[in-house]
């Protein structure tokens, strides 16, 4: 009956409390769509990182992968003595190289990395075939699209430009073999993959170097017992477990992450706002009808329960289309944001996580409860007579 | 204490009655030291001119407001230091009432408006729905029971109010002014639905300007500047 009593009560007044309700949704989906902006980007880069499987990545002392052209040396003494711990399961040395890919009397310039196709874990291959044999070469869409060539094509590509001379270095004929997606590429980055001897035979000075090692871990394996043994025995690299690497870009995006929990606060306290006005409006139009209800017998409580009841359906309706229009601007924000250059296109800066989105729900819900306390105990607290006199008058 | 003086012990007994109100920096002495016994079975009006506390004193009986001194007793049950809950409580069980202006919920039907205070009281859903059809066809309101109140006249909004305010079997009905806002003719049904309560068992106090509605009542109780002039 208290239920069917707020909803009536609510309906009676159909413009305001839509109005009221569309408020709600849009500090709703302001909320939802920073709950998710303030998680979005570690769970996304989280998920980009566990994505191949690869819980460990090693790189030059000091750096952080790809942060310099500093390599590593004596790759294959580094498999060795990686080797000699029963934890790891797989190791994937990877050499990258800027490189010069010379088509129709045209350079394009872009990335190469040197891989073992066996263990690779840098990215998918979408056509065609992988680099199989030594003088094969896959490429990302962005690099086909600038070459404007096909696969079976043969490319002639360079590993170093001398501007004064204008001569290229480390040339050689590859066959594009295969189309791929770079799992941490960008969408504007040309870049392509061959086998690491390929690259290290275009690149005397990185024979047996490598710019990062990816490690699997087995099955049950302890990530972290496995990054400090590599520290002990290995003392040339920095070993990154998953965990060091989302401390990492916690600390990175530390206040990005404030600003949006602070405008998501602001959201809730506005829907509050909203809520509390709404019904306290509410209940000063109908101070004598409570007046009255409170005469015939209904109690204080369900008086109480009856208004806490309009600010949460208000809360409630208003979420439900909060979640629907913060999920529509967080996929346009996101496509916005996501074309940010050099950013890695698999990163999303909002990422739906169901249990975000029930927290937002949850605190929404709460903060109608909330809403509807002070107008609720306003109106149980009136004097009846008083209240029913003043109704008389007026 | 004998069946029979429990027979003979009145519904409604004020002793000695002050209420007192703050106006501004002003103290307002509503009521001044009234005692008003009613019997059960009895049709009491209260009349007197503005301001003289009928309305105060209704209130009272009513157990919506409390005394500042004295003491109030409703079918032998000290009402005037009751907490809000037992008030409440006790208003629900025993106290019906009737007001000038209706005050029927613009949400609900005529039907739910007089099942309210059942559901209230616990009343088993069907039960109440039955009683509540039972009570508008009492009033003359059998063929209105799905009507909002926006959709009756005034006179069928006032009958579907005195359902409401009979739907728990209370041991007393209060109206206050219940015709102040009928024309004539709408008064006159309501005067007669008064007449026909009492005569099937109703305790009944109004509170009213209307002369109509006070000759109507088998006693008369004169107010004047907050005390009973004349009983």
């Amino acid at each position: 009956m208290r239920f069917a009593l707020a909803l009536a009560s609510l309906i009676r007044h159909r413009a305001r409390t839509a109005l009221a309700v569309l408020g709600v949704a849009v500090a709703a989906a302001m909320l939802l769509d920073m709950v998710m902006l303030a998680t979005g980007m570690r769970e996304s880069f989280r998920e980009l990182l566990l994505s191949r499987g690869f819980e460990i990545r090693l790189a030059p002392k000091g750096t952080l992968p790809f942060d310099t052209d500093a390599t590593i040396p004596g790759v294959s003494a580094v498999i060795a003595t990686l080797r000699m711990n029963p934890g790891i399961l797989e190791i994937s040395p990877v050499l990258g190289s800027s490189i010069h890919v010379l088509a129709d009397g045209r350079d394009v310039s872009g990335s190469a990395l040197g891989i073992d196709p066996k263990v690779q874990g840098d990215y998918e291959l979408i056509s065609g075939r992988d680099v199989t044999t030594p003088d094969a070469i896959v490429v990302n869409d962005y690099l086909l699209r600038q070459l404007g060539a096909r696969i079976g094509d043969t490319l002639s590509v360079a590993t170093g430009y001398d501007p004064q001379t204008r001569t290229y270095s480390g040339q050689r004929k590859l066959a594009l073999t295969g189309l791929v997606k770079f799992i941490y590429g960008a969408n504007d980055q040309s870049s392509s993959a061959m086998r690491r001897e390929t690259l290290e035979g275009m690149r005397p000075e990185a024979r047996d170097r490598a710019s990062l090692f990816m490690i699997r871990v087995r099955n049950g394996g302890d990530a972290e017992q496995v990054r400090d043994w590599i520290d002990k025995q290995l003392p040339n690299v920095t070993a990154i477990s998953i965990a060091t690497a989302i401390a990492q870009v916690d600390e990175r995006l530390s206040y990005f992450r404030q600003l949006a929990l602070i405008l998501g606060a602001v959201s809730l306290f506005v829907g509050f706002l909203l809520v509390t006005t709404l019904v306290t409006v509410s209940v000063n139009e109908r101070a004598g009808e409570i007046a009255v209800m409170r005469a015939i017998g209904v109690s204080r409580v369900h008086v109480i329960e009856q208004i806490v009841l309009e600010g949460v359906a208000i809360s409630l309706a208003g979420a439900v289309l909060g979640l629907g229009i913060g999920l529509i601007t967080a996929r346009y924000l996101n496509t916005i944001l996501s074309a940010f250059p050099g950013l890695p296109m698999a990163i999303d800066f909002f990422l739906f996580q169901p249990r975000a989105a029930w927290s937002a729900l949850g605190l929404l819900i709460a903060s109608g409860i909330g809403a509807g306390v002070y107008p609720a105990w306003r109106a149980a607290s009136l004097p009846i007579a008083e209240s029913m006199r003043r109704e008389a008058i007026a | 204490m004998s069946e029979d003086r429990v027979a003979e012990s009145p519904i409604v007994a004020l002793t000695d009655v002050r209420r007192d109100y703050a106006l501004g920096a002003e103290r307002v002495h509503a009521l001044q030291g009234v005692t008003l016994d009613v019997q059960r079975g009895d049709y009491a009006a209260i009349v007197g001119p503005s301001g003289c506390g009928k309305s105060t004193l209704l209130n009272l009986i009513g157990v919506i407001d409390q005394p500042t001194s004295g003491t109030v007793a409703i079918a032998g049950n000290r009402v005037d230091a009751m907490s809000d809950r037992e008030a409440t409580q006790f208003r629900l069980r025993n106290i019906g009432f009737v007001f000038q202006r209706f005050y029927l919920l613009p949400i609900l039907s005529a039907l739910e408006n007089v099942a309210l205070p059942m559901a209230e009281a616990k009343v088993p859903k069907g039960v109440r729905t039955e009683r509540a059809a039972e009570l508008l066809k009492y009033v003359g309101l059998g063929n209105r029971e799905r009507h909002r109140p926006s959709e009756l006249s005034g006179g069928e909004q006032q009958r579907v109010a005195i359902a409401r305010a009979l739907a728990n079997g209370p041991t007393l009905l209060l109206a206050d002014e219940p015709t102040g806002e009928l024309d004539a003719r709408t008064g006159t049904e309501i005067i007669a639905l008064f007449r026909r309560l009492n005569a099937d068992g109703t305790t009944i106090i109004v509170v009213t300007h209307d002369e109509d509605l006070a000759s109507a009542a088998r006693r008369k109780v004169h107010m004047r500047d907050g005390k009973v002039v004349d009983a």
